[in-house]
């Protein structure tokens, strides 16, 4: 069965509906007496459990069935919903949420399959004994049939014990409504292959797989986990009428067959449960089983694509663009046979037009709303707020401003990072917040909103600010600034000093004032997605972080340069200045090359050496002015020196594809107005 | 198993005096040799990408590759476009000459000769109408790499 065609969907779909849950609940707490809410969670509730169904995600489906019996309750009444149901509820929501990351990341579910909190479930909000009993049927007797094995499956069993194993009989009796029994039967063997081993199976694996097989079926299991797991798994699937597992060591229910003995000794080895799947077992009953899963692993590793939901409309809009390119290529054909200049011109014209335009619409419609990472910060806050004592009001605004898909599956984690550091060090305690004449509730805000070119995402709290007199101090002990400077500094520059590596490990820095954890990890990652940050503070009450993003990666402003005949693109971004200096001031400092530039050593590097570029030969070779762009990588310069500017372009980033990873100093490609292949260099590998 | 059958289909090239084969089912294209921009600091091997209709596509020169000296590209050299898995691969070749069938029964696997290259990249040998057709294991060619990295 291959279900791989769907997984995209699904995975899209349940965190969708996920997200509307956690949007409730975070409604749902601040009002206890919405029905409604209770009765849009039951409905998300179920939806998940039926797509998880039909997945074959038995996990998802039965804590999302046990979720739909306790909202049940409330649904009719009977029970009231308290903060302790919501909180249950948010660890429901935070499970689910793992089930569908494990699925997205591995293609499976993976094998928690959350006994315990579906205990807890059970006991806060079902409380009485609502256990659902399985029902044995009378026929389905205590004591099963002996089973005749061989001799090899004896030995497995005996092994398992002195290896503290338990072995198990199972047997499964499918419901009589069962459709497809084969299907039915591979989802027990694949839940009980998740948690222990199957050495014996009855009628063999091939035939249940055939379906050559009644209702009932028979295994032989090794296993660390007892009884009680193997039956609550089992339970969990549909359609099936009895489960039964007995002990083999309480049951003398084998009959072992005594002809072929010994062949097999040693054959079987037992693994810890984690390395069933790379181990070969040559046991001649169980290869077939594992072959099996083998295969079916491979099968359910698919490749998980990024998509990106796009509004019909951008695309009747990309194909309007489309539809006139191909008008404006016609024109430009006829205007071949009649010549006229100036109709070469107006079509060219109109061409750039239409380019511009598919331009623009192909960006949008690689945008998503910045809501896609904001959704997740409420409950975040709430927890955090929940955890510290602390009363914490989040404010949202500007949810739907639009950023590239990649910018914004990256960005979340800096703004987490920033958020739980406003909170946890900037916000002040409440009682501290009423002594200091401030409201009891403090405010959080997140912003989002575009700027011309780019998108600017502020977090700003109303705390205590950040001390800079207290970071200067930090910065003159551990030697990042000489007492000169801390004299000289200025708030600027002392802020900045937050952003250096040394400070993000720096304990005492956090006990002091806060604000110092990662932040240089912050900024990093915000670079590397060409953006920048920056800090606003005032004393005692509070402090922003400015977040300014490029709206896209995928084009950059860069300035081609030449050397010897290669063309190089460089960032813009990256680029401090670019100025000229003579050879003859270039010197050599421990086989490094430095020239002193505006009273600062600057670095040199030569764009010919580091790609290993053969020089022209040159008429003037004497030359001393030397052309020199200035790189910048936080505070850091280094200055390359090329042969020739050609331009500032705007440049399409195009990878290098998987079979060219990892070259050194390149960061990519792009393809210039001739068709021609410039690379892109990353200039960060020259510090 | 049928004559026409993809599966017995090479798409055939030379280099230096030797015919070789790849599977056609790993053929993309076959294109002329157009501008290629060196990518510095990469194998020896790699000359380079060429912009294939707006795709930056890796070119390896199968004679460097296989230990060959280089040669000048000419109005024969051809690059035949591989895409295998995700993978998208340009192998600059001396010429092509189109397309070959080959039956199973007419390949000698690789095994009975004593390899001349230091890297196995030798799948079998085809023999179609008394010419020796070199079939190249193309994953081992382009995996070896990966694994490496």
């Amino acid at each position: 069965m291959d279900m791989n065609q769907y997984l995209d969907i699904f995975i899209e779909e349940s965190k969708e509906h996920l997200q509307s849950m956690n949007q409730i609940l975070l409604q749902l707490e601040n009002d206890h007496a919405d029905i409604g809410m209770i009765n849009e969670i039951f409905r998300v509730a179920h939806t998940i459990k039926g797509m998880a169904g039909t997945m074959g995600y038995t996990h998802i489906a039965h804590l999302t069935h046990e979720m739909e019996n306790a909202l049940q309750l409330v649904r009719s009444g009977e029970i009231k919903i308290d903060s302790a149901i919501i909180d249950v509820l948010f660890q429901c929501f935070d499970k689910l949420e793992k089930y569908v990351d494990a699925v997205e990341s591995n293609g499976n579910e993976g094998d928690d399959d959350s006994t315990e909190l579906i205990e807890l479930i059970k006991n806060t909000i079902l409380k009485k004994d609502t256990e659902i009993i399985m029902q044995e049927r009378s026929d389905f007797s205590k004591n099963p049939t002996k089973l005749k094995v061989d001799s090899h499956v004896e030995n497995a069993v005996k092994r398992a014990w002195e290896k503290e194993y338990n072995a198990y009989l199972v047997s499964v009796e499918l419901n009589t409504k069962c459709m497809l029994k084969a299907a039915r039967a591979y989802i027990v063997i694949n839940e009980l292959e998740s948690i222990a081993e199957i050495i014996y199976s009855s009628p063999s694996i091939e035939d249940i797989e055939d379906e050559k097989f009644d209702l009932k079926f028979q295994f032989i299991v090794v296993t660390k986990a007892d009884d009680k797991v193997i039956k609550s798994k089992l339970k969990n699937i549909m359609e099936i009428e009895a489960v039964l597992v007995d002990d083999l060591r309480e049951n003398n229910i084998l009959e072992f067959d005594k002809t072929n003995e010994d062949t097999f000794e040693d054959t079987f080895a037992f693994e810890e449960k984690s390395d069933y799947d790379d181990k070969k077992l040559d046991d001649g009953s169980t290869s077939v089983e594992k072959n099996e899963s083998n295969s079916d692993e491979k099968a359910s590793k698919p490749k998980i694509g990024k998509t990106v939901r796009v509004e019909i409309e951008r695309l009747d809009n990309l194909m309007n663009l489309v539809s006139e390119l191909i008008i404006i290529k016609t024109r430009l054909e006829d205007i071949d046979s009649d010549g006229t200049s100036t109709n070469m011109h107006e079509a060219t014209e109109y061409l750039e037009r239409i380019t511009t335009s598919l331009h623009d619409a192909v960006m949008k419609v690689r945008m998503v709303p910045v809501e896609r990472v904001f959704n997740r910060f409420p409950r975040m806050v709430r927890d955090l707020a929940k955890e510290l004592g602390k009363d914490i009001i989040l404010k949202m605004r500007g949810q739907d401003t639009e950023l590239d898909r990649t910018v914004i599956d990256e960005i979340g984690d800096p703004l987490i990072h920033l958020i739980r550091n406003s909170i946890d060090h900037g916000i002040e305690l409440p009682s501290a917040r009423e002594k200091l004449g401030k409201d009891k509730d403090a405010i959080v805000e997140l912003i989002a909103y575009s700027d011309g070119n780019s998108v600017v995402i502020e977090v700003t709290d109303d705390g205590a600010g950040i001390d800079l007199d207290v970071i200067k101090k930090k910065a003159l002990e551990k030697g990042t600034i000489t007492s000169e400077e801390y004299q000289a500094i200025s708030d600027d520059d002392a802020i900045k000093l937050l952003f250096n590596a040394g400070f993000s490990t720096a304990k005492e820095v956090t006990d002091l004032s806060g604000r110092g954890v990662g932040l240089d990890v912050v900024r990093t990652k915000i670079e590397s997605l060409g953006g920048n940050i920056e800090i606003n503070t005032s004393l005692g009450k509070g402090s922003k972080f400015i977040i300014r993003l490029p709206l896209t990666l995928a084009i950059i402003q860069a300035l081609l340069v030449k050397v010897s005949s290669e063309r190089y693109a460089i960032p813009l971004k990256s680029i401090k200045e670019i100025t000229t200096i003579c050879e003859s001031k270039i010197r050599q400092i421990q086989g490094n090359e430095v020239v002193l530039y505006r009273n600062v050593t600057l670095p040199i590097k030569r764009m010919a050496e580091v790609f290993n570029i053969k020089e022209e030969i040159k008429d003037n070779s004497e030359e001393d002015e030397k052309l020199v762009v200035i790189v910048k990588k936080g505070n850091k310069t280094v200055g390359i020196i090329v042969d020739d500017l050609i331009g500032q372009q705007e440049v399409v980033i195009k990878s290098l594809g998987k079979y060219l990873v990892n070259v050194k100093a390149i960061a990519g490609a792009t393809i210039l107005g001739n068709g021609s292949i410039a690379l892109i260099v990353d200039t960060n590998s020259f510090f | 198993m049928n004559k026409s059958d993809a599966t017995n289909q090479y798409v055939v090239f030379k280099l230096k005096e030797e015919y070789y084969g790849i599977p056609i089912s790993y053929v993309k294209t076959l294109e002329k040799v157009t501008d290629i921009t060196r990518v510095p600091n990469a194998e020896e091997y790699v000359i380079g990408v060429m912009n294939l209709r707006g795709e930056v596509v890796p070119v390896i020169d199968l004679r460097l590759r296989f230990g060959f000296e280089a040669n000048e590209k000419n109005e024969d050299s051809r690059t035949i476009v591989l895409s295998l898995d995700d993978l998208i691969i340009g192998l600059s070749v001396d010429s092509s000459s189109g397309v070959l069938t080959i039956d199973d029964e007419n390949i000698d696997s690789a095994a009975k000769f004593i390899n001349s290259f230091e890297d196995d990249y030798i799948k079998g040998i085809g023999k179609v109408d008394g010419r020796m057709i070199i079939l190249v294991d193309i994953h081992k060619l382009v995996n070896n790499k990966l694994e490496a990295n």
